[in-house]
């Protein structure tokens, strides 16, 4: 188990003093000065040596995505927008950091700020988050008291930090529906290019990032790359925040090492699976868009973004969704496919139209009011929904439908023959719905 | 996608406007963003308005605020119906109801919690109880899900709650309480159930090296949070595995006696309350009713019965309520002691 002075996030249960005095006395806010004296390079090279991934899912190095800032401004300002619209099912991380350590965050925004030479900075918080984000505001006015943030503060960066919020749309987690929305519109994702790097808030250079990557970087900084990957396997280092819910004995939230075993999350931090390690029935590793990867593959699996990619999944937020053999799968899967169907923005034809009809055949097939062969069909149409959108929230509906075909094939076909095999009143009738 | 409408015109008030202190924090919200883009406060007006007109949103608090932000009607309209929290009818007065019912929050229990409101409140969602002063509504993953399942009041998460515990919420509700926001088990915040297992210690600072502050308020106000050391766990761990094996050498049909009776000695009981009124078990963390009840016919109805338990009679009772090893992680015997000296258990 990781040990406790190799944590980042030292207050993340919210048992010690949140306040600013708190915070400092943990060591956050020391030397920020002299980073920011060093210059925006040296803090971007720094980050690239680390090998800090994103940590909203994606994995995309971060020193790299603030490498592609403009180097000089052409006088448009230059903005860093804080992706906290956390709302993968399963992932609870930032809401952790946001309302018990979030100077970890607010120091990391004035970093990032001046590497990639943004002098405002916003932080778009999900609208659920109510509690949460008046926790952050506390902590920037106390910044600002102190002289820590705005124009000529002690640091030596002029920085303007403000906090925003949505109003209940998944979609707002991608970077540029995020944009959209805190410009005041639906949330309704961008063609790239243009990238934001060159046209993102307003029309400016902008890097959107997650909470998680922002609020590492301080610590990063201060205790060197070389400590951050000495954790996990090579391209997949450093330490990590992991939520762990569904059928564990105890749900928790924890920072861990990257590329630790998934056995070692549930049995030294879960108190273990509901009724035993042979109860385990799948597990769903990185939120809900990640297809789920059977209980035998997962046990002994490193849980990093390379291993579990090649298990066909993925790490995503690192939000572990365990299913023990209680669970009617192609149930769970089916309230996921709503999820999506719910939070589809409407904005591309095969998600908009996919998401629900992929829903409405998963939920008679949860019944078994089915026919065989519209298995495939829901495959093939899953195939049809991926890599056609404009963002990701296509892939990421298709994604749970193919891994619950891939490999629980056998639960569908089960129940459709439980169906048939007792007499009903309606035909079940192959539909275009 | 779905479709939202704004509600009949009959419930719509004639006008809207902010008060006063509305009015100055709209416009601080304003003079965050660059002069000619003010339609970025549009969300958090919206936000505000609602929450001052009973957490629902009306026609003409939409076109107020467009006049305000210099944003045609359309505009706001389209950002009003395409955020689901906003609120287009009229919620319940004392609550409105929003149950996770995404899949990690459905894999422990939250179609038990949309039972409930259906019975207690109304069959569908998004209609007011006869009274008018509860509503409800499945919303999708709202971020708590170490804490499945949950729900979220306004502007407060209630989390870690069973059927039973939501009853006792809307109850609290109907009395026109607000009760305590939170998980509703015992526990502070995302750790594990039955306390965190790390940073319990004195906190780091960036060096790796302790640092001199004490840790806030921990064991009087918040007991639970000490919970056993590492030591007792370990020892209640390996206890356990010894009741496992030696319970699975009993036939399948044992009785709990026989059971708890292949694993310690069972404690002496009374036969009835002393002065015939017995101590209030369920103080302690840990003991629900039913416990309380089997405690009760075991003759146990005094705290200092409890903390006087040896390990011989805590294995027993373990095995007889057939939880070994949670008598020990929940420190009953201590919070017991802690009770009949007038003292509060984890729990209060």
């Amino acid at each position: 188990m990781l040990a406790d002075k190799d944590r980042i996030f030292t207050n993340i249960y919210g048992f010690h003093d949140k306040s600013l005095k708190g915070a400092m006395a943990r060591g956050h806010w020391d030397g920020t000065k002299g980073f920011i004296d060093q210059g925006r390079d040296w803090i971007i090279q720094q980050i690239k040596d680390s090998g800090l991934r994103g940590r909203g899912g994606a994995g995309f190095p971060t020193g790299l995505k603030w490498s592609f800032m403009p180097k000089q401004s052409d006088g448009r300002p230059h903005y860093l927008v804080v992706n906290a619209d956390e709302s993968e099912p399963g992932t609870c991380k930032d809401r952790e950091i946001l309302r018990n350590d979030p100077h970890t965050l607010v120091e990391g925004c004035l970093i990032a700020g001046c590497a990639m030479g943004a002098h405002v900075g916003y932080i778009y918080v999900r609208g659920e988050f109510i509690r949460e984000r008046e926790a952050l505001q506390r902590a920037i006015d106390e910044c600002y008291d102190a002289g820590l943030l705005g124009k000529g503060n002690k640091n030596g960066w002029d920085f303007d930090l403000y906090v925003h919020h949505g109003a209940g749309a998944y979609i707002c987690g991608e970077e540029t529906a995020l944009l959209e929305s805190l410009e005041g519109k639906k949330g309704q994702p961008r063609l790239k290019p243009p990238f934001p790097a060159n046209m993102g808030l307003y029309g400016c250079p902008t890097t959107v990032n997650n909470v998680e990557s922002i609020a590492v970087t301080p610590t990063i900084l201060r205790r060197g790359a070389t400590w951050f990957s000495s954790f996990g396997k090579p391209n997949n280092v450093g330490t990590k925040l992991f939520c762990v819910s569904g059928h564990v004995n105890k749900p928790a939230t924890f920072e861990e090492a990257m590329s630790v075993p998934f056995s070692e999350l549930v049995e030294k931090h879960c108190g273990g699976i509901r009724g035993g390690k042979d109860n385990l029935l799948a597990v769903i590793p990185g939120g809900s868009s990640v297809p789920l990867v059977p209980a035998e593959q997962i046990w002994d699996a490193a849980m990093d973004f390379d291993t579990l990619r090649g298990l066909k999944s993925g790490l995503g937020t690192a939000a572990v969704i365990v299913l023990d053999k209680s669970t009617d799968v192609v149930k769970a899967i089916t309230r996921i496919s709503y999820f999506y169907k719910h939070e589809s923005c409407g904005q591309c034809t095969p998600c908009r139209e996919g998401t629900g009809w992929m829903w409405r055949v998963l939920s008679r097939m949860s019944e078994g009011r089915a026919q065989k062969k519209e298995i495939d069909m829901l495959l093939e149409v899953a195939g049809q929904v991926e890599g056609h959108t404009i963002c990701a929230l296509g892939d990421a509906a298709a994604w749970p439908v193919q891994g619950l075909i891939r490999h629980f094939r056998h639960e569908i076909e089960k129940k459709i023959d439980a169906y048939s095999a007792n007499p009903h009143g309606e035909p079940v009738r192959i539909a275009a719905e | 996608m779905s479709v939202r409408r704004l509600a009949p015109d009959e419930v719509q008030p004639a006008s809207f406007a902010f008060t006063a202190d509305n009015l100055a924090w709209a416009q601080q919200t304003i003079a965050k963003y660059p002069a000619e883009r003010k339609a970025s406060a549009v969300i958090p007006l919206l936000w505000r308005a609602q929450e001052q007109h009973a957490y629902w949103l009306p026609k003409a608090a939409i076109e107020y605020i467009a006049d305000m932000l210099d944003m045609p009607y359309i505009r706001v309209f389209e950002v009003a119906t395409f955020y689901t929290m906003f609120q287009l009818q009229p919620v319940g007065k004392k609550a409105h109801i929003q149950v996770c019912g995404t899949t990690p929050c459905m894999l422990r229990g939250a179609e038990a919690l949309i039972k409930v409101c259906k019975s207690r409140i109304h069959h569908e969602p998004f209609h007011l109880s006869e009274d008018g002063d509860f509503s409800w509504e499945e919303v999708e993953c709202a971020g708590a899900c170490v804490n499945a399942p949950m729900i979220q009041v306004f502007s407060d998460t209630y989390e870690d709650l069973t059927p039973a515990s939501l009853e006792k919420i809307l109850d609290a509700f109907a009395r026109g309480e607000t009760p305590t926001p939170g998980p509703q088990n015992g526990r502070h915040g995302a750790e594990p159930e039955g306390g965190a297992l790390t940073l319990r210690d004195l906190p780091f600072n960036a060096a790796g090296t302790v640092v001199a502050e004490k840790p806030k308020a921990a064991p009087a106000a918040q007991p639970i949070e000490a919970g056993p050391s590492a030591e007792a766990l370990a020892l209640a761990a390996k206890e356990e595995a010894e009741i496992k094996a030696k319970l699975a050498t009993l036939a399948a049909d044992a009785t709990p006696e026989q059971k708890a009776d292949a694993v310690g000695t069972r404690p002496q009981g009374l036969a009835s309350a002393r002065s015939g009124a017995s101590d209030k078990l369920q103080r302690i963390k840990g003991i629900g009713p039913v416990n309380e009840g089997k405690l009760h016919a075991l003759g146990i109805f005094h705290f200092d019965q409890i903390a006087a338990w040896t390990r011989e009679e805590i294995r027993w009772v373990g095995t007889y309520l057939a939880f070994p090893g949670r008598i020990d992680r929940e420190e009953w015997t201590a919070q017991a002691k802690s009770l009949a000296a007038g003292g509060p258990s984890a729990k209060e």
